[in-house]
């Protein structure tokens, strides 16, 4: 715990398997956040590096979840900070901080059933098209040349995500496993600097959720992006992560690489339960 | 065997992205387009266009116009007949005005107004959401048809409370009043039509179309990917009111004639316009032209074979197509909540494969 308060203000940092992680891209500072008389979130602090995978694991209830909507705008916590690119960020709205370049996935996969794959991952370009309403009436000029320049960076994507031949099928229409890597297809089409994955393996079969580490990696190594995760599988958190926030009762009881977090006491006890006297 | 995409490549996205990317598609607009440019208006009489073709036209646009705002961002209004009327009063007060000044504008200006009117009512929709943003929106309804009822100064303080269209031409050509040419009457409306379908199609396939589907769709998603909810409902209504506000104008210059604001664009209205957008298909450009089509037509049908073949009476005639409408949309809504642009859709799939299935 002493260690997290000393932070290593270095621009970059080693991990543990010879990694180089940048510089921290986001702090939270002493987060707490209440609904009503529960406090989902006690005084919590850490922070993300650029490039790296962060991943955030505790048992159900553990506030993980309350943290990326903190991060994702959708909670304003009573006390904290969030700083943010080397800034403190004021409230703001979700689709405020989309446009600073937080994109996420949800535990339960919030895709637009009514569009097609092609729409979903193309609404994850809405941020960075700006023409105007009459231009796009008239299809003309700056909505044209948009709406092809757009598309070409989705179908990057969906060429990495191996969607290609659903492009055109509606959402509603594909099998879970599909959905999901979907929806990781359309924040990543916003090319995001952070980007949060709420449970991406939740009901996935090894070779789904194989898929996904292997999708979830390369993301990171090709765009370097930074990104942020809340698991339940332990092995997939060990193999994945460079660093692990561990949250229990809205409490931070442990912070570090996955085989520091192992091996603390603390957290063997959140998992493993332990006789309280 | 006629209808496949074999063959038919695109080599580029925005080959892709346009409107009909299957050639058979394309070849069949223009053969339509055609025909109702060049054809239609050399054969049309004054009964055709009054019972048949005006309706169609002025209904495909405000069913066009409905169904962005319902089909597209997913927000029920009851408040068409309302908006209408504002376009009708836009277009009365522009007309008597500024006598001098060309319909065409007359009539965009009406729709400019409406949108503005429409985006107004559209603010609750921030908080509020289905039925009650469909009640708020039936406020609208009933309270711009007493303020047109009530405050004089919009009916130039006629005796009669109605509004009655001056006679205008355009480029020498009359096309309000009751000496005007039927083709020339269809082809204004048809112009107004065209110009609806075209700009609704490319909002719905571009960004702001996908704004507008991602709020329908899921709303906390929307927001999380960068979708200002507020900005995007406020330009759903707008637009939607734009052509709702455009159709209401002809209705009452065009069609009309001269409009009494209660009867013409009462609640009625609204829910035959929102009718037709269920039958024909929420969500689509070309639901809405069949729903409009299917409205106007099914009681001239009704009316040729009921009164004029089998000689039943007229009011019983009326009440059949009351009974067959309102069937109608219970079926829709239980057998095909899409309605029959996707009755057309699945033709078409089931099209391109025939005759080998499989």
């Amino acid at each position: 715990m002493e260690r997290d308060s000393v932070k290593d203000q270095a621009d970059s940092y080693v991990t543990e398997d010879g990694r180089t992680i940048g510089p921290t891209v986001m702090e939270m500072k002493n987060i707490t956040l209440r609904f009503g008389g529960v406090e989902a979130i006690k005084d919590i602090s850490f922070d993300i590096r650029e490039g790296e995978i962060r991943a955030i694991i505790g048992p159900n209830g553990a506030g993980k979840s309350s943290m990326l909507n903190v991060i994702s705008g959708f909670y304003v916590p009573q006390e904290g900070e969030v700083w943010y690119k080397g800034a403190q960020r004021p409230p703001m709205k979700p689709y405020q901080v989309a446009q600073q370049g937080i994109a996420r996935t949800f535990q339960n996969i919030a895709l637009f059933e009514g569009m097609s794959v092609l729409d979903n991952v193309m609404t994850g370009r809405l941020t960075q098209m700006k023409s105007g309403l009459l231009a796009q009436s008239l299809w003309k000029g700056k909505a044209e040349r948009e709406e092809v320049e757009n598309r070409e960076i989705a179908e990057k994507v969906i060429d990495f995500l191996e969607i290609q031949a659903i492009r055109k099928t509606p959402v509603a229409r594909l099998p879970y496993g599909l959905k999901k890597r979907v929806e990781l297809a359309r924040a990543l089409a916003a090319e995001p600097t952070i980007l949060l994955l709420d449970e991406p393996m939740a009901g996935m079969n090894v070779e789904e959720k194989e898929d996904m580490s292997r999708f979830i990696l390369d993301v990171n190594d090709e765009f370097g992006t930074t990104i942020a995760l809340i698991e339940h599988d332990m092995g997939v958190v060990m193999d994945l992560s460079d660093r692990v926030v561990v949250m229990d009762y809205g409490r931070k009881i442990g912070d570090g690489s996955p085989h520091d977090v192992r091996n603390n006491q603390e957290v063997i006890d959140a998992y493993l339960g332990v006789a309280h006297d | 065997m006629f209808y496949r995409e074999a063959g038919d490549f695109s080599t580029t996205y925005a080959e892709d992205q346009q409107t009909f990317p299957i050639k058979f598609d394309r070849y069949r607009y223009y053969v339509v387009l055609f025909v109702a440019i060049f054809v239609i208006p050399f054969m049309v009489n004054d009964y055709w266009v009054n019972s048949l073709f005006l309706p169609f036209l002025i209904y495909a646009i405000a069913a066009i116009g409905l169904n962005i705002l319902v089909g597209y961002c997913g927000q029920v209004s009851l408040g068409t007949g309302g908006f209408m009327a504002v376009g009708a009063y836009a277009c009365y007060k522009l007309m008597t005005a500024m006598p001098d000044v060309s319909m065409f504008i007359h009539i965009l200006l009406a729709g400019v107004i409406t949108a503005a009117v429409g985006a107004l009512f559209g603010l609750p929709s921030l908080r509020i959401k289905g039925f009650y943003l469909a009640v708020a929106t039936l406020a609208a309804q009933f309270f711009l048809v007493w303020l047109f009822n009530r405050v004089p100064w919009f009916y130039n303080y006629s005796a009669s409370g109605q509004i009655s269209a001056p006679e205008r031409d355009t480029f020498g050509i009359l096309i309000t009043g009751p000496n005007t040419e039927a083709w020339a009457t269809y082809m204004f409306c048809l112009i107004f039509t065209v110009f609806s379908a075209l700009v609704a199609r490319n909002l719905t396939r571009g960004s702001v179309g996908r704004k507008w589907m991602a709020i329908r769709d899921m709303d906390i998603a929307a927001e999380i990917i960068g979708v200002n909810p507020l900005r995007a409902k406020l330009t759903a209504f707008a637009v939607s009111s734009f052509f709702i506000g455009i159709s209401g104008a002809l209705f009452f210059s065009i069609y009309l004639g001269a409009v009494e604001v209660g009867e013409a664009f009462g609640i009625q209205k609204s829910f035959l316009v929102l009718f037709m957008i269920i039958i024909g298909g929420l969500g689509s450009i070309f639901g809405s032209f069949a729903g409009a089509a299917f409205l106007v037509l099914l009681p001239v049908l009704l009316k040729i074979v009921g009164v004029d073949w089998l000689g039943w009476p007229t009011d019983i005639v009326a009440h059949l197509q009351l009974v067959i409408v309102g069937g109608l949309i219970i079926i829709f809504l239980i057998a095909e909540p899409h309605g029959l642009a996707q009755l057309w859709r699945v033709a078409k799939e089931k099209l391109r494969l025939w005759p080998f299935p499989h």
